[in-house]
């Protein structure tokens, strides 16, 4: 009984009950968003190393303060034409647990937007996307002001060796 | 109170596999009939303390087990029973066994109870009608509780239609009050909603704590009558002696005691039930769960290290010297970085730099020492190995142990371990003769087997000795001739014959044994060891014994690199695996298959493999000439690697590429080299794997290294 | 604040019994065997000592028999903790001296409940 309460209390101070926060990103002119728990840095995009025969979207493996931590081009992930990097590109780094396993990689995005506080049953879900590939990886849409915010389920985008999302 | 138990769970598995540890080597020490008290003791108090452990943290299994062992080793130990070689046998198996207990019970899994019922069972036969004694001592031991007081728990827990029944809660709780002192807590949580409350039922049920002189027959009378409607348990829990002088006096006494604490007697006359429990006592209940989850975090966050290293202290202070040392050097230099820059604050600054790398060093051996243990670790598990084998074998063996002092990494111990075993296993079962063999041939009926480590250089050496009969030579060569591994042709040395037994699929038992057979050869022994970098070989003399050396790197942690360059990226080649580095000479370069290169080198065929062709790199120089070949030598076999250029060597520390992605085929890990960027290290089976060079499983590269139809260019 | 030494070679059972008596205000101190707790019990007083009986280098019962051979240890309630199902520890407990005895295995409640008759 007094776990419940406990609990009941954690959550209170948790913020406005059942809303989340997620840090958004831009990529080909679209607002993509992700859960700010799973983010652990955001930093400027450097030379990474290259790692042999590795899909195209590993752009390789970087030293994040002595941890090898390997780098993914999201745009190259999600089939999107490659773009120059340039000033704004930057490399969210992220935790996710992936099959039991907690890995930490980086996400290659043009440029950080956002952080929104967003409640979760609001999301939408994913429209039938007769055109894209990419459903797979999204985890909902939802609505900021006049902007539309994909979601990303993070899991799966990192899930390397899931290939159920992709094409080819 | 609530205190969570799994708080000491850790601790306890802990002092138990150590406890376990301890009964296993010296029941190994003990002759039947030749036992010292003192040893018997020291087996006694283990099982002893696993008993009362188990028992406390709800570990019924094991404490239900441990009881059996622990009620023999107490007889052992008074001299009721003199101890047998069968008592020995079936007290090592409950070693094995309460370990697979304590194992799955701490991996939070079911133990599996099939061994240790069995196990039981044997013991129970031997100790006899022990059951019936036990039996009969119970109400023995309820007379004398008779004449001290005892503290019971008692459990109340009545059916709703309690009061149907006529009786009276209130009554039996004076009733009680009046046998000793009495506790009363009332636990009111069965209470429904209120649409669904019946005031003729009871939901109510108790605890109590009596402290009384009478026996524990005098409870139970009080609770007689509504036996059947209640939920009842009463358990002793402890109790004090009566002073002997006063026994007599008891009635007077605890009437004396009762008026002195009137508080009691209130207490104990009407109890108090509380249906509202006190708001302090909430509160300081919160406050305790508050801590034992965090507790419960902290051991969470702990658990996921996965393992543990117990460190001497010493180890640990000379470390706490060196981080002091670096202290007073990072002090000394950010002194000389707030001063003006003068010629003799540059020399300073070099002298600090240069203390800084000394610094650096010695902390760095030092850490690197933290994972050292001493390889004991490993030799320990065998004389228990030797004993079994040597039984099943109908063999006599004398182990010996040297160097058990010698220290090496713990990642390379573990691995160590499997391999070992094989290799002791092969010498028991195919190198020691039978004692009648040994007779025989003038030798000592009790064969030895002897493992000794040492340190050489940067590796471990250890090595697997017997006295055996030593290789069959013309055995292993016509088992190697009928397997079709050389032709009946081959000039081979004593030697090379001798490594034929590494081969895949090689065995020379007639028929596969329960020792050392079950299809692992001694090919997967060496695959073993050289996935940690070192090497395993035999030397041998017929009728003398053999040897297996075990060659090893002293760390995993470390390696001794090669910087190569190809194209723009920049690669680490393991230095042990390096033969040699040379510019190649064009004219001794043929083709063979499928456009795969050979050079001629002296008197071998060294496949050339492209590295930046294997890797998917471009712009790497592709003449032959203007490039560089090194030779590395992988599963005895030699391949020339073909890089840009040749940087420096260097130390590297290996950091894996997998945690945080995945396995990359030719690629054994990474390193961080000394400008911040990652390197990755390359692994040369994997390459000839990944290169195609070789047939998936096999071990036998795809082109004939002798081939004389090899064509020059 | 009320000083209680606990004596036991099993560090869990040390751990567990010093935790329970803690949280219930009291002032403990931990020894691993008989002859560390004699010195203790030595050195400073005590207001209880509740002893596991079969340990390495000295026993509780020794180390009940030599405490209670103390003269500041004449009138300290001494408990020893026992698993042995037998009569002949616990009298022979007895005969050295103990106030009284707890029975293993026993939950911190149970631990408390005894332990209160002798110490407040």
């Amino acid at each position: 009984m007094i776990d419940q309460v406990e609990v009941n209390q954690q959550l209170m101070f948790d913020g406005e009950s059942d809303e989340k926060q997620f840090l958004t990103f831009m990529m080909h002119d679209e607002e993509y968003g992700m859960d700010i728990l799973a983010v652990q840095e955001i930093r400027g995009w450097e030379p990474v190393t290259t790692i042999p025969n590795s899909p195209n979207f590993v752009r390789g493996a970087m030293n994040l303060r002595g941890t090898i931590v390997p780098i993914i081009d999201l745009r190259m992930r999600f089939g999107i034409s490659a773009i120059e990097y340039g000033p704004l590109t930057v490399v969210i780094v992220v935790s996710v647990q992936i099959k039991d396993q907690q890995k930490i990689m980086g996400l290659v995005v043009d440029a950080v937007s956002d952080v929104y506080s967003i409640a979760e049953e609001k999301a939408k879900d994913v429209p039938d996307f007769q055109d894209s590939d990419n459903a797979y990886f999204v985890h909902g849409l939802v609505n900021v002001g006049q902007k539309m915010v994909v979601l990303l389920n993070l899991e799966k985008v990192l899930d390397l060796s899931d290939k159920s999302g992709l094409k080819g | 109170m609530s205190i969570d138990l799994s708080q000491f769970f850790d601790v306890f598995f802990e002092e138990s596999f150590e406890g376990l540890d301890a009964m296993e080597a010296e029941l190994l020490n003990l002759e039947p009939g030749k036992e010292d008290s003192e040893t018997i003791n020291t087996i006694f108090r283990a099982a002893h303390s696993i008993k009362g452990g188990s028992g406390t943290f709800g570990f019924v299994s094991v404490s239900d087990f441990t009881h059996v062992l622990e009620t023999l080793l107490d007889q052992i130990r008074d001299g009721q029973r003199t101890l047998t070689a069968e008592h020995v046998n079936l007290l090592l198996k409950s070693v094995d066994c309460v370990r697979g207990l304590l194992g799955a019970l701490q991996a939070e899994e079911e133990p599996d109870l099939s061994e240790s019922n069995e196990l039981k069972a044997r013991f129970e036969a031997i100790l006899g009608g022990e059951s019936a004694e036990e039996a009969e001592g119970e109400p023995q031991e309820d007379t004398t509780q008779a004449l001290q007081s005892t503290t019971y728990q008692i459990d109340f827990k009545p059916e709703p239609h309690l009061f149907k029944t006529g009786n009276e809660p209130l009554y039996m709780f004076s009733e009680l009050a009046e046998l000793g002192q009495l506790e009363v807590t009332a636990f009111h949580d069965g209470i429904p909603d209120f649409l669904e409350f019946d005031p003729e039922d009871c939901f109510l049920h108790w605890r109590f704590f009596l402290t009384t002189s009478k026996p524990e027959q005098a409870i139970s009378e009080i609770f007689e009558w509504v036996e059947d409607d209640a939920d009842i348990k009463i358990e002793a829990c402890g109790g004090l002696f009566e002073d002997d002088t006063n026994a007599a006096a008891e009635i007077d006494i605890s009437e004396a005691a009762d008026l002195s604490e009137p508080g009691s007697v209130t207490e104990a006359s009407t109890p108090e039930i509380k249906a509202e429990p006190a708001p302090k006592a909430d509160e300081n209940i919160a406050a305790v769960q508050k801590k034992v989850e965090s507790a419960k975090n902290t051991k969470k966050s702990a658990d996921s290290t996965a393992t543990s290293i117990r460190v001497g202290i010493d180890k640990v202070d000379s470390l706490i010297n060196m981080v002091g040392e670096l202290v007073i050097t990072q002090a000394m230099l950010s002194q000389i970085g707030d001063q003006e820059i003068t010629e003799s604050s540059i020399a300073a600054l070099q002298e600090g730099l240069t203390q800084l790398a000394h610094n650096t060093r010695d902390l760095q051996e030092n850490v690197m020492r933290i994972r050292m243990l001493p390889i004991s670790f490993v030799f320990s598990r065998f004389p228990r190995l030797v004993r079994d084998t040597s039984q099943k074998l109908n063999k006599q063996v004398e182990l010996k142990l040297v160097g058990e002092q010698t220290e090496l990494d713990k990642t390379v111990m573990e691995k160590l371990s499997d391999p070992m075993v094989h290799l002791v296993r092969n010498s028991l079962d195919h190198g020691l003769e039978t004692p009648e063999e040994r007779i025989a041939n003038g030798k000592d009926p009790v064969g030895t087997v002897t493992l000794n480590a040492f340190h050489q250089g940067g590796n471990i050496v250890i090595e697997i000795m017997d006295d055996g009969k030593g290789l069959d030579t013309e055995k292993i060569r016509s088992k190697a001739i009928a397997n079709g591994l050389i032709s009946e042709a081959d000039e081979l040395s004593v030697e090379e014959v001798n490594e034929l037994i590494f081969m895949p699929g090689f065995s020379t038992a007639d028929s596969v044994s329960d020792i050392s057979g079950r299809g692992v050869g001694m090919d997967v022994v060496r695959r073993n060891i050289q996935a940690l970098n070192g090497s395993v070989e035999v030397t041998s003399k017929q009728g003398v014994g053999s040897t297996f050396t075990i060659r090893l790197p002293l760390t995993l942690a470390i390696l001794d690199g090669q910087l190569v360059q190809v194209a723009t990226h920049t690669y680490i080649i393991p230095l042990i695996s390096i033969v040699e580095s040379l510019q190649i000479d064009i004219s001794k370069v043929s083709k063979v298959g499928k456009g795969l290169e050979v050079l001629r080198l002296r008197d071998e065929y060294i496949p050339i493999l492209r590295l930046y062709d294997i890797f998917s790199h471009q712009g790497a120089r592709e003449e032959l000439d203007k490039t560089l070949l090194v030779v590395v030598e992988s599963d005895n076999y030699k391949i020339g690697l073909l890089v840009d250029d040749l940087l420096a060597q260097q130390q590297v520390v290996i950091k894996s590429l997998e945690a945080n992605y995945q396995k990359v085929d030719g690629i054994s890990g990474a390193t961080i080299l000394g400008d911040g960027t990652v390197s990755l290290i390359i692994d040369i089976s994997g390459l000839i794997k990944l290169s195609g060079l070789r047939r998936p499983g096999s071990t036998e590269l795809l082109v004939d290294l002798k081939g004389e139809e090899a064509e020059p260019v | 604040m009320k000083k209680i030494l606990a004596v036991d070679d099993s560090a869990s059972m040390r751990q567990m019994v010093g935790f329970t008596l803690k949280k219930a205000g009291f002032d403990v101190t931990e020894a691993k065997d008989g002859s560390e707790a004699l010195n203790l019990a030595k050195q400073q007083g005590f207001d209880a000592v509740i002893s596991d009986v079969n340990m390495p280098v000295m026993d509780g019962i020794t180390l009940i028999r030599e405490l209670r051979s103390l003269p500041n240890y004449k009138f300290t309630p001494l408990l020893m903790l026992t698993t042995e199902s037998g009569l002949d520890k616990k009298s022979e407990g007895k005969a050295a001296g103990a106030t009284g005895w707890i029975v293993k295995p026993f939950n911190p409640d149970q631990l408390l409940a005894v332990l209160k008759k002798v110490i407040r």
